[in-house]
């Protein structure tokens, strides 16, 4: 049914830290990998070796360049740039849930992850049109709505090892960038993340009260004057050869032609 | 927002078709026997012809059934159930007046009155997305029931409730137009918001996720369409209701001219509409393209 739980047991989700991700996207190729291959139809790509390639992602990366505001101390602030991967939030307030008219979208109780029942699913859209994160996206092949499912296939899964027991674009991440965990258990390692670093939710006065968080990027150092802090240490130490290679330079030199 | 033809043509008739219906089941005009056939086999074109085209734009249309089953959340499911009723009950009043030359008003006011909610709940369906914010302001549900009524007016032969619901749902028009031209900025979202890197300065979109297209700016991202819409503007008002009011206003002698000129009336206020609800999703600028640097 497309009511929306009162309140789940957990709320399982990610967190993003902007700071450390270095925008490789490797958690959307894993993404890609293991949700074409495992639960429900495979993410199918449209054209994919000719020249108007596309293809349905549950995960994607964009890359924001934030221009500071000129000021006193910093007259001409370099722009910073932040890698900022996409996918389900996962929310508790999810608008495409009450939309769905057959009741194929729904919101587990067990742990707040949002499913698509891909045998109910009419692939009318209207869940993609209600979610403002784009977090949703039609399958052209199979003709119905595909989704993060925080790897529901993966993070309940004995027959894998303990630690692959996250969702894959957590496991593959190689800068550490990406955090699964309890975020209704204040105690948990990802809530008390959030706590430390100010972690925040994406278009908050949408109302949609997004599970994921994510974690904004450190100030960067100030070092406007001198841009490359080693140009000190790797300034040219000799001018002059000496020795046998200088005598042979100069040597060589005296002998008619070549390009002196 | 892509303007899918089958959803223009769905929203077009099936609004006109249901307006028909409301104006008949009401008993305006009072026609029995073969003058309400003609009535009931226009309303019926238009509205079952409308639903039809909806589910051209369908994934699987061939579970379309399970739609009725979330009516208590989902306005998609909420309008199904009205269209349905709204036919039954209009199905069973037309068949009173046009084969037993009986109308039972009682039953042609719920099917009235059902049809009149088909139109809103479909509207609903456009009104309740947060995510776009020229729909989701009450002038929505207005313009489609403002629509719908001088449409059905007008095909129902009630020329002078036509010619002030015409001037109605007119106004509502512009004024939509010029609300909505404001809604994005009032909605408060921003790249800003979407990002949560506000904080920090001037966010621009410097890099998109894929080289390609996909699903999101296919389907959300329409920038092209727009470049015609002042134009448009123009041209769907005069035909949906400048020149259905003057055709209306204007004396003329004959029957056989009289019926003329309503034709005309309906047919270039059926252009102007489908033109406007062109524009209704051309101009409908999606949140997710911030994200993209579009709108």
């Amino acid at each position: 049914m497309t009511e929306l739980p009162n309140s789940t047991d957990r709320k399982m989700g990610l967190v993003i830290d902007l700071d450390t991700c270095v925008g490789c996207h490797a958690c959307v190729i894993s993404c890609k990998g293991w949700n074409t291959e495992n639960y429900g139809a495979p993410l199918s790509d449209q054209d994919p070796y000719g020249s108007d390639p596309s293809g349905t992602f549950l995960n994607r990366v964009h890359s924001f360049e934030v221009q500071p505001q000129a000021c006193g101390t910093q007259p001409a602030p370099a722009a910073q740039l932040t890698h900022f991967p996409k996918s389900c939030l996962h929310c508790e307030d999810a608008p495409c849930v009450t939309v769905c008219p057959t009741g194929a979208s729904y919101k587990r109780v067990e742990d707040g992850i949002v499913l698509v029942n891909e045998s109910d699913c009419i692939g009318c859209g209207l869940c993609a049109w209600s979610c403002p994160y784009g977090a949703r996206e039609l399958d052209l092949a199979a003709g119905v709505m595909k989704k993060c499912t925080l790897c529901v296939d993966r993070i309940y899964n004995e027959n894998l090892e303990e630690i692959d027991r996250v969702p894959t674009c957590v496991r593959t991440c190689p800068a550490g960038a990406r955090h699964f965990g309890d975020l209704g258990d204040a105690d948990s390692d990802v809530s008390k993340l959030v706590a430390e670093r100010g972690g925040f939710d994406l278009m908050p006065e949408m109302g949609t009260k997004p599970v994921n968080k994510y974690l904004p990027p450190r100030p960067k150092d100030q070092i406007e004057d001198q841009i490359d802090i080693l140009a000190p240490l790797l300034a040219p130490v000799t001018g002059d050869a000496g020795g046998f290679m200088g005598w042979l330079d100069r040597a060589l030199d005296k002998i008619p032609g070549g390009a002196n | 927002m892509h303007p899918a033809p089958s959803v223009i043509v769905f929203t077009t008739l099936s609004g006109l078709g249901f307006g028909l219906l409301i104006f008949l089941g009401l008993g305006l005009p009072d026609v029995t026997g073969m003058v309400a056939f003609v009535f009931f086999a226009i309303a019926y074109a238009l509205a079952v012809g409308g639903l039809l085209a909806s589910t051209f734009h369908l994934g699987h249309p061939e579970r379309a059934l399970k739609a009725f089953s979330q009516w208590k959340t989902s306005w998609l499911s909420r309008e199904g159930c009205c269209a349905v009723g709204a036919l039954v009950a209009m199905g069973l009043y037309g068949f009173g007046t046009v084969f037993l030359g009986t109308a039972w008003p009682l039953v042609g006011l719920i099917g009235a009155l059902l049809s009149l909610a088909t139109v809103f709940t479909t509207s609903m369906i456009y009104t309740q997305l947060k995510t776009i914010p020229r729909w989701n302001m009450p002038l929505t549900p207005a313009l489609f029931l403002s629509f719908s009524l001088a449409g059905g007016a007008l095909l129902a032969g009630q020329e002078t409730v036509a010619t002030v619901l015409l001037i109605i749902a007119g106004g509502v028009q512009l004024a939509y137009w010029v609300k909505g031209d404001q809604a994005f900025a009032a909605s408060g979202t921003t790249l800003a918001t979407a990002t949560g890197l506000g904080n920090g300065g001037t966010v621009r979109a410097f890099e998109p996720p894929h080289t390609g297209t996909n699903y999101l700016l296919r389907e959300f991202v329409h920038v092209v369409g727009r470049k015609h819409s002042q134009k448009l503007q123009v041209i769907g008002f005069a035909l949906g209701f400048a020149l259905p009011v003057l055709l209306l206003v204007l004396p003329f002698n004959g029957l056989m001219l009289k019926h003329i000129m309503a034709a005309v009336a309906v047919l270039s206020h059926l252009a102007g509409v489908a033109c406007t609800r062109w524009l209704f999703f051309a101009e409908a600028e999606h949140v997710v393209g911030l994200y993209y640097g579009k709108r």
